[in-house]
């Protein structure tokens, strides 16, 4: 507060004549750089995808070529990539959001202690990025003898298996990455929301003789609705363009039978190797359609739009 | 925490303590495990894979030694240190200045259009980046950015996140102080820079952390975006290690190490702005 300027030491001095000083001018310059950065990196990028989404693009010769992209969309490599997509994002789903929320309200139950402790620490992986912690999985789950996931397996009496040849497998090995890398943060979206959620609904329950399960079921519950599907949001969001996870699981190089192909690694894969521009841009059309009709739905579903009213 | 702990030590409670310290166990473990194996010489690691075998005959700085003399395919290591930090720092400082400046503004005035533009902030935010990769790309070749840092850098500076971040802050910011600011003759940007930006702080310590974290960690635009082993960051070189034609693991390892050591170290210090940092999409409103 001390930064106020104080009236009684500075005299009352004119505003000084700075370019656009005026309360109408003023805030068109802070959004500025929104504005440009919009138009320039957002829309026109936006705009030409969907136009080169129709053409072909060879260097030194661009023709359009109406939606021949579109219908080589219909092969086998982009239906295997969005069958991987989407059965990832619907495992993070599954995974992600349960499990942080039972453990979010576990750490905030009274009887917890060292909560900030443990907050803490399953948050640490949220610190590495997906290249180290890919490095890390793609050893965890070697195909050798002696690599983590197999070691564990032999303590059961199961032989070692290839798990990044296999494609129940290598989803396995992905959904533990991204729980390893995403549990941690999730805990903490639930945990800020229930902290939110005031000690006196909890009182006011209790005294007029509501049970714990009743309080947890009628308050709990639905004040975490809100956080619950912004979590959603954001993991449908990470699911669908997830990249760098399966890039780094299979260093670099394709997957055996694709298995682990995702919609934006056959984006990469068409764009940047093959230098398929306009087909690439076709798959990332179809990406943005994907998202928005699962989003449409999941909001429809969660009852985010009757909320809105 | 201090009522906390006067409660009743009860069987539940240590259960659920159990049940956290197993989890921490396992969530701790695959860093540990990367880190004992960063002390093993990459022989160990093909013949055992990834494990947590204590073997102190086999265990030392072998691997770090090569990388800070730049021996075993690793002198670029520090050139990739360099750029990352270099990216961070600039691209962290751009993105504070107009982030805040625009969360402000849509925060603080009433004009023509901030509906919309609030919208648009809400519609970028709402759009995987991936979709435009290939236009993106063909504009960075356009403006003569590839290979830069300007690349990288410029066409996510100004990102909806923290602007929309910026904004449910500014909201609760005093809006009496801007016209005692006019009174006392402050100009609008005067008021900003000398009145608000200090009130912001908080925001500034949670955007940093974002900020910084989300460029130290980049990939895949950086993996478009750089051409060259001498402009790559740490995330590309330490993948340009992980080749199909046979991995250069010593390296790899002790570089990953070595490359979550600073925000590991920040972490400790800075825990609140990290905790707030990464989970700013979750604010109400």
């Amino acid at each position: 507060m001390n930064r106020t300027p104080d009236r009684a030491v500075y005299p009352r001095v004119k505003p000084r004549n700075v370019l656009g000083n005026s309360q109408k001018i003023a805030p068109y310059v802070f959004v500025l750089p929104f504005i440009l950065s919009f138009i320039v990196f957002f829309a026109y990028p936006l705009i030409s995808a969907i136009i080169m989404s129709f053409q072909s693009i060879l260097p030194g010769e661009v023709k359009f070529i109406g939606l021949a992209n579109y219908r080589h969309l219909w092969n086998e490599d982009f239906g295997t990539a969005l069958v991987n997509s989407s059965r990832y994002t619907f495992w993070t789903l599954l995974l992600l959001i349960p499990v942080p929320m039972i453990l979010a309200i576990l750490l905030n139950s009274k009887k917890m202690m060292f909560t900030n402790f443990f907050r803490s620490t399953l948050f640490i992986p949220a610190l590495t990025s997906v290249v180290v912690a890919g490095v890390i999985f793609r050893l965890i789950f070697g195909e050798l003898d002696g690599a983590l996931m197999n070691s564990i397996l032999h303590l059961f009496g199961v032989p070692s298996q290839r798990w990044l040849y296999s494609s129940h497998l290598s989803m396995l090995a992905l959904l533990v990455l991204a729980g390893w890398r995403w549990i941690g943060i999730n805990i903490l979206y639930f945990l800020s929301a229930l902290q939110g959620i005031p000690g006196e609904l909890y009182e006011a329950a209790e005294i007029d003789g509501a049970s714990p399960f009743k309080r947890f079921a009628k308050i709990t519950i639905p004040l975490l609705k809100p956080i619950t599907i912004y979590v959603m949001t954001i993991s449908i969001y990470g699911g669908y363009a997830m990249f760098t996870e399966s890039y780094m699981l299979w260093a670099g190089k394709p997957s055996p039978q694709n298995i682990g192909l995702t919609i934006v690694g056959y984006i990469y894969q068409q764009g940047f190797q093959y230098f398929n521009l306009g087909f690439g841009s076709a798959i990332g059309v179809a990406l943005l359609g994907v998202t928005l009709a699962v989003s449409l739905v999941q909001l429809t579903v969660t009852g985010m739009f009757k909320k809105e009213d | 925490m201090q009522t906390k702990v006067k409660e009743k030590f009860s069987l539940s409670s240590l259960f659920m303590l159990i049940l956290f310290s197993v989890l921490a166990v396992l969530m701790l473990f695959p860093l540990f495990a990367l880190f004992l194996a960063s002390l093993k010489p990459a022989t160990e690691l093909f013949r055992y894979g990834l494990n947590v075998r204590l073997d102190f005959d086999i265990m030392s700085l072998h691997n770090y030694r090569s990388i800070f003399s730049g021996k075993g395919g690793a002198e670029h290591y520090f050139v990739w240190y360099k750029n990352s930090v270099l990216i961070t720092v600039i691209f962290t400082l751009i993105s504070l200045l107009l982030s805040s400046m625009v969360g402000y503004g849509l925060a603080m005035y009433r004009f023509k259009g901030r509906g919309l533009i609030f919208t648009l902030v809400l519609v970028v935010m709402m759009i995987p980046v991936e979709i435009i990769l290939l236009p993106l790309y063909k504009l960075t070749v356009g403006l003569k950015l590839i290979n830069t840092i300007w690349g990288i850098i410029l066409p996510f500076a100004v990102a909806p996140m923290p602007i929309f971040f910026f904004r449910q802050f500014a909201l609760g910011l005093p809006k009496d102080f801007m016209d005692a600011g006019r009174i006392d003759g402050c100009t609008e940007y005067g008021i900003f820079f000398r009145i608000m930006v200090p009130l912001m702080a908080p925001a500034f310590g949670s955007i940093t952390i974002l900020q910084a974290m989300n460029s130290w960690n980049n990939f895949l635009w950086p993996l478009i975006v750089l051409r060259t082993t001498e402009q790559f960051t740490l995330p590309i070189g330490l993948a340009s290690f992980v080749s199909p034609l046979g991995s250069n693991y010593e390296a790899l390892i002790a570089g990953a190490v070595l490359a979550i050591l600073p925000i590991l170290l920040l972490f400790l210090f800075f825990q609140r702005y990290f905790i707030e940092g990464l989970t700013v999409g979750g604010v109400k409103g």
